[in-house]
């Protein structure tokens, strides 16, 4: 593509309807949805995939919470004969791997996935067909799961499987495999989306939109991502290592032939906490864009956002061993890790003093999407706080393994997580469907979220010092344990409440639902500039930018892009520091090729389980599609329109 | 191994999984209930032979019995005479030569009656589930349970001492110091 | 303390409760704990007042000044909010630094470098679902083994060596010190001191199958001369039965699957694959802290363990009930 054919003019002051029409038009057909199941299975826009991964997260969501609230259930008598053993360990495997693994991350992204080429004023991401097949590996892995489920296949070692008791002498039969393999998926489907959401923040944001004025959910997304790429891969090798002793007999992890049960746990928690950092880091980016609108002023502190957020992501990686403090490893390296596990709150603190700083000088509206923002500052830094706690290696030694961690984790994934995800759902549902969601049913949902949540998870505290451990399918009588767990199943009952009352006003919005404007919350940054929904296009003329808050501060003959081709899918690839026009791209188009990857390495994944055959010949089976998908075509996105004479 | 055998591997271990993957299994009903079958060893027979006794265990695909039995070979002291299955002052177990038949039933007798030449008679003594767990692993060792249930590697050293020799928990070879 | 002291206690009447130490090392952790508590609490208050008086002012801007014109900030309001931010994470890190010495010091004073070369050792092994503390001493005879009850002598300190049989365990006695992991193929060691006499309850703490939750032990610590007691009680073995209804009991042991996983020292059975049962009835609990010692409940456990246990590795034992009898009368014999 000539870089200079790319045109940065001023809007016509009257722009012809004739032309406008003309333009949406040729892109419409461009950029249309495809039709049919074949269409269905080739869509590659951003818009339909992170759809698609936002309802299935939610179904995995929904699972997840019915297998808590039969532990819960279990837990709320001592000695209560209601689930086997066996069948709540599966549980609270399943509850941990479907929500860290199949819900938590993937909604993340996926969030990402539909706003950030909104945000930063392009059409497409720039991987669209590697994000559709990230999509059907994700669902694949999902299915893998709990298809086990149901024939008694579920993992049962916990989501943290530790060997030698996820090893092939102490988990018989398939279900640790299973477990092995769905991380191979979720963690394939995650790489893929981060590395998607990298090059296009880098490469394709609006002209002007320099890193300093990109938005914080963006960076967010950015960072979240980088961090992805170095953390994924860990746990890949650790589960492909289990699997490899399981299935032919290699000893990386039996201490009898010189492995080690210990380089399960680094493995693993080089992963483990570096991940709660992924899912913690875009729920900042939640709470960034949405306390801005409602308090009608920029953050405040953007710059010490950033950092903290880039200061997060490094030190979050020098974490993992506070999670292995009773194994005995020697306290001179413990200290190094509690200093670390301290040291991260300073950053978290940055921005927890940002966003209360904003509130201070801001005029704020006090409605749902912002009610979840400042729920999540209180659970949060409760959350936080307990972390702490759990730094300093004595005090961690008592708690470990008990009620108290899972008080805390709760607190700072449900508070620091899940809540700004609602705010964002209730925040960006009139952009996505174009009808606003229920404020009143909203405000009953906050409610009911946030009182059942305290109650569930914070006599949880109580319960891990009065020396109540973790994984325990019943406890006895007199452990003097029944009232506060009777107080948590209660708090279970309001928080599903909550649940249920904030999805059924989604899905009757989307019918019933006020017609939401373009900007109905009167929000600052490029995606509230669209028509809601979006049209299959994004924006008509791709968009420049002078500042940070691009809707709040319109210049008199703000420039637009002119110049892209809009009878086949183009972008504009811009510089990746301050975001100057480069060159314009072709970005693929519709193709059933990632689908058929996605089965046939699906099919390799899960046939490895019973037997390593099934490797070099999927491998050999893969390079078909693979073949398919990146032969060379002249017209990668379609041309459909033909020049008028 | 072809694609249609991979696929084979694929629909039997997938739908078979519900039978491999219960655990505990379930507890055999009393032996009042469930009559032991005949066990010949002999295939002459008067006449014409008679149905043969049915030819699965009832922990033939149960990967935790299998598993079990593993374990409880190791604990009886079955290794003491087989080893893990290559034998010594007994039989090997891992090879095709079944002298008293590798029917489950015919390993059953054996495991319960005890046999000439050395063989203990474990009737009486260990109670009839834990037998045919027993039963189940010896005919894993003999490649006669679905693939997918067979147990994997021990997560013990397996050279020179057993387990059972050296007591549970002491540790059977430091192969690197592992300093405090 | 005392109007919090309705958080001490519970757990077992308090008997396996990190909020109520019996010994040093739980003593400094409580320290710990509390030092953290209040800080974080102060914390968390003075933070929660900030952002309330935040969102007080915020909602008394937005009556006052309404919604429009949105970007509008007051410079003067912005700086002296820059300058409290530095001066809060400054104070931040400060609090957290002493934190940190706070947590290292802890930890330095609860070190296992602090035993005496020639404390007493007890070296515990882990097992699906069940303890075994082995006594160490440099007399080989002297040496015993204790399934799921330690016994320690009141103000001495015990190095505890750590291991495992087979998965992952966790040892851990909230009362008395926090907990130790106990992993194939390492051996790890910590200390654990009672300053008063009791009985404490421990459990283990790292998910490890079935019925990781019904691994619980009894650590009984009483005054020295009764240790040593108790300790050579130990090393005898089995009386012989002294009633016919025992001698019953012992031969139907013997005969039974019993002696394939159990020892009674003083008759044949000597298999180390479930707990030493020489003393068994010098035991407060049965199935590691699962059930009260009394004749009904080993009654019970014998004739079905899965039912209480289920999972566990110890089959379901059906008997006539006269040999029950005899088996439990004999039982109950070996103090």
């Amino acid at each position: 593509m000539s870089p200079k054919s790319v045109v940065i003019q001023a809007e016509p002051e009257t722009p012809e309807a004739d032309l406008l029409d003309e333009v949406h038009h040729r892109l419409e057909g461009a950029w249309r949805p495809e039709k049919g199941f074949i269409g269905w299975l080739s869509e590659v826009r951003h818009t339909a995939i992170a759809k698609r991964f936002i309802v299935t997260a939610f179904i995995f969501f929904a699972l997840g919470g019915i297998e808590a609230l039969l532990m819960r259930i279990q837990l709320s008598r001592p000695e209560n004969g209601l689930l086997s053993p066996d069948l709540y360990n599966q549980l609270f495997t399943m509850h941990g791997t479907t929500m860290m693994f199949l819900f938590a991350v993937p909604i993340m992204e996926a969030v990402g996935l539909y706003l950030v080429p909104l945000m930063i004023g392009t059409r497409e991401l720039a991987f669209p067909r590697l994000i559709n097949y990230s999509y059907w590996i994700y669902l694949i892995g999902g299915l893998l799961l709990y298809s086990g489920f149901f024939l008694s296949m579920a993992p049962d070692a916990g989501w943290f499987s530790y060997v030698p008791l996820s090893g092939p002498e102490y988990s018989p039969g398939k279900r640790v495999d299973v477990w092995a393999q769905m991380i191979t998926f979720t963690e394939v489907s995650g790489l893929a989306t981060s590395v998607t959401l990298i090059v296009t923040i880098f490469k394709q944001r609006a002209p002007g939109m320099s890193l300093n004025r990109m938005p914080l959910f963006v960076w967010t997304q950015l960072i979240t991502s980088l961090m992805v790429v170095f953390a994924m891969p860990a746990v890949m090798v650790s589960s492909s290592l289990l699997a490899m002793d399981r299935l032919i007999d290699t000893h990386f992890f039996n201490p009898g032939e010189g492995g080690d049960a210990i380089l399960w746990q680094h493995l693993f928690w080089f992963f483990g906490h570096p991940e709660v950092y992924i899912i913690f880091l875009p729920a900042t980016g939640f709470v960034s864009a949405i306390i801005v609108p409602f308090t009608r002023r920029p953050i405040f502190g953007y710059n010490a956002i950033v950092l903290s957020l880039v200061a997060t992501s490094f030190i979050g990686f020098g974490l993992w061993v506070h999670h292995m403090f009773a194994t005995g490893l020697p306290q001179l390296g413990q200290s190094f890790f509690t200093a670390a596990s301290i040291m991260i709150a300073i950053p978290s603190g940055v921005q927890i003093f940002c966003w209360i700083a904003t509130l201070w000088g801001g005029r704020i509206r006090f409605r749902t999407p912002m009610l979840f923002v400042l729920g999540f500052i209180a659970i949060f830094v409760a959350g936080g706080l307990t972390g702490v706690m759990l730094a300093a290696v004595p005090l961690d030694l008592q708690v470990h393994d008990t009620f108290f961690v899972v008080a805390h984790f709760h607190y700072v994934l449900i508070g620091g997580a899940v809540f700004p995800l609602i705010g964002a759902v209730y925040f960006w549902f009139p952009k996505m469907t174009g009808r606003m969601m229920s404020e009143r049913a909203g405000k009953w949902s906050f409610w009911l979220l946030f009182a059942g949540f305290n109650l569930t998870f914070f006599p949880m505290y109580q319960l891990g010092l009065q020396g109540m451990p973790r994984r325990v399918y019943t406890y006895l009588g007199e452990s003097g344990w029944t009232d506060l767990n009777r107080l948590a199943t209660l708090g279970g009952l309001v928080l599903t409440a909550g649940v249920v009352v904030f999805i059924l006003n989604a899905l009757w919005s989307l019918r019933h639902g006020a017609i939401a404007g373009d900007n109905p919350w009167d929000a600052d940054t490029l995606e509230w500039e669209t028509s809601s929904p979006p049209p299959s296009y994004g924006f008509l003329y791709l968009p420049t930018v002078h500042g940070r808050h691009p809707l709040w501060m319109p210049r008199e003959n703000q420039p637009v892009v002119v110049g892209l081709q809009d009878n086949r899918r183009e972008v504009l690839v811009t510089h990746t520091l301050d975001a100057e026009p480069d060159h314009r791209d072709i970005v693929a188009g519709p193709s059933i090729w990632p689908f058929v990857l996605a089965l046939v390495t699906g099919f390799t994944f899960i046939t490895v389980i019973f037997t390593p055959w099934a490797l070099p010949w999927g491998i050999v089976l893969a390079i078909i599609p693979l073949v398919c998908w990146f032969w060379p075509r002249s017209d990668m996105g379609r041309v459909i329109l033909k020049e008028k004479a | 191994m072809t694609r249609n055998g991979i696929l084979t591997i694929l629909a039997v271990a997938v739908l078979g999984g519900c039978e491999r993957e219960m655990r505990p299994p379930e507890v055999l009903p009393s032996s009042a209930a469930r009559p032991r079958p005949i066990v010949r060893q002999t295939t002459l027979q008067p006449g014409r032979p008679l149905a043969q006794a049915e030819g699965r265990g009832p922990y033939d695909e149960n990967a935790y019995s299998i598993s079990q039995g593993q374990r409880l070979f190791s604990q009886y002291n079955c290794v003491g005479c087989h080893a893990h299955g290559g034998g010594g002052m007994g039989p090997a177990l891992i090879d095709d030569t079944w002298i008293y038949g590798s029917e489950p039933q015919n390993i059953y007798a054996t495991i319960l009656e005890g046999r000439p030449n050395g063989m203990p008679s474990f009737g009486g003594h260990i109670p009839e589930q834990q037998a045919w767990q027993i039963v189940a692993y010896v005919r894993a060792m003999g490649r006669l349970v679905p693939k997918a249930a067979a147990p994997g590697r021990n997560d013990h050293l397996y050279s020179g001492e057993s387990p059972q020799a050296s007591g549970p928990g002491e540790e059977l070879r430091q192969p690197a110091e592992h300093p405090r | 303390m005392n109007a919090l002291a309705f958080l001490a206690g519970s757990g077992f009447a308090g008997r396996q409760s990190a909020l109520n130490p019996a010994g040093p090392q739980a003593g400094r952790i409580e320290d710990l704990w509390w030092l953290m508590f209040w800080v974080c609490t102060a914390v968390f208050v003075l933070v929660m007042l900030f952002f309330i008086a935040g969102m007080v002012r915020g909602r008394r801007a937005r009556k006052e000044r309404g919604v429009e014109a949105p970007m509008s900030v007051e410079p003067g309001v912005e700086r002296r909010m820059m300058r409290t931010i530095v001066a809060a994470v400054a104070a931040t890190v400060i609090t957290l630094f002493g934190l940190l010495v706070a947590s290292v010091a802890t930890g330095r004073s609860i070190s296992p470098l602090r035993v005496p070369e020639d404390a007493l050792t007890v070296k515990v092994i882990g097992h699906q679902w069940w303890w075994d503390f082995e006594y160490q001493h440099p007399e080989p005879y002297r040496i015993i083994r204790s399934p799921n009850e330690l016994h320690i002598p009141v103000g001495q300190p015990v190095r505890i060596l750590t291991t495992s049989a087979d998965v992952i365990h966790s040892f851990w006695v909230p009362n008395l010190h926090g907990k130790l992991d106990l992993i194939p193929g390492r051996t790890a060691d910590t200390w654990i001191q009672a300053d008063r006499p009791g009985v404490y309850r421990g459990q283990c703490a790292e998910f490890c199958g079935h019925q990781h939750a019904h691994m619980g032990f009894l650590v009984i610590a009483e005054p020295p001369e009764r240790f040593a007691a108790w300790w050579e009680r130990q090393r005898q073995p089995a009386p012989e039965p002294a009633t016919p209804l025992q001698q019953r009991g012992r031969q139907v042991f013997l005969s039974q699957a019993c002696p394939l996983c159990h020892t009674i020292q003083g008759t044949d059975a000597g298999s180390r694959v479930g707990p030493d049962l020489t003393h068994l009835a010098s035991r407060r609990t049965l199935a590691a802290g699962t059930l009260p010692n009394t004749r009904g409940h080993l009654g019970g456990w014998i004739a079905d363990p899965q039912s209480t246990k289920p999972g566990n590795l110890m089959p379901p034992n059906p008997m006539k009930s006269e040999d029950l009898q005899a088996l439990l009368a004999y039982l109950e014999s070996l103090r």
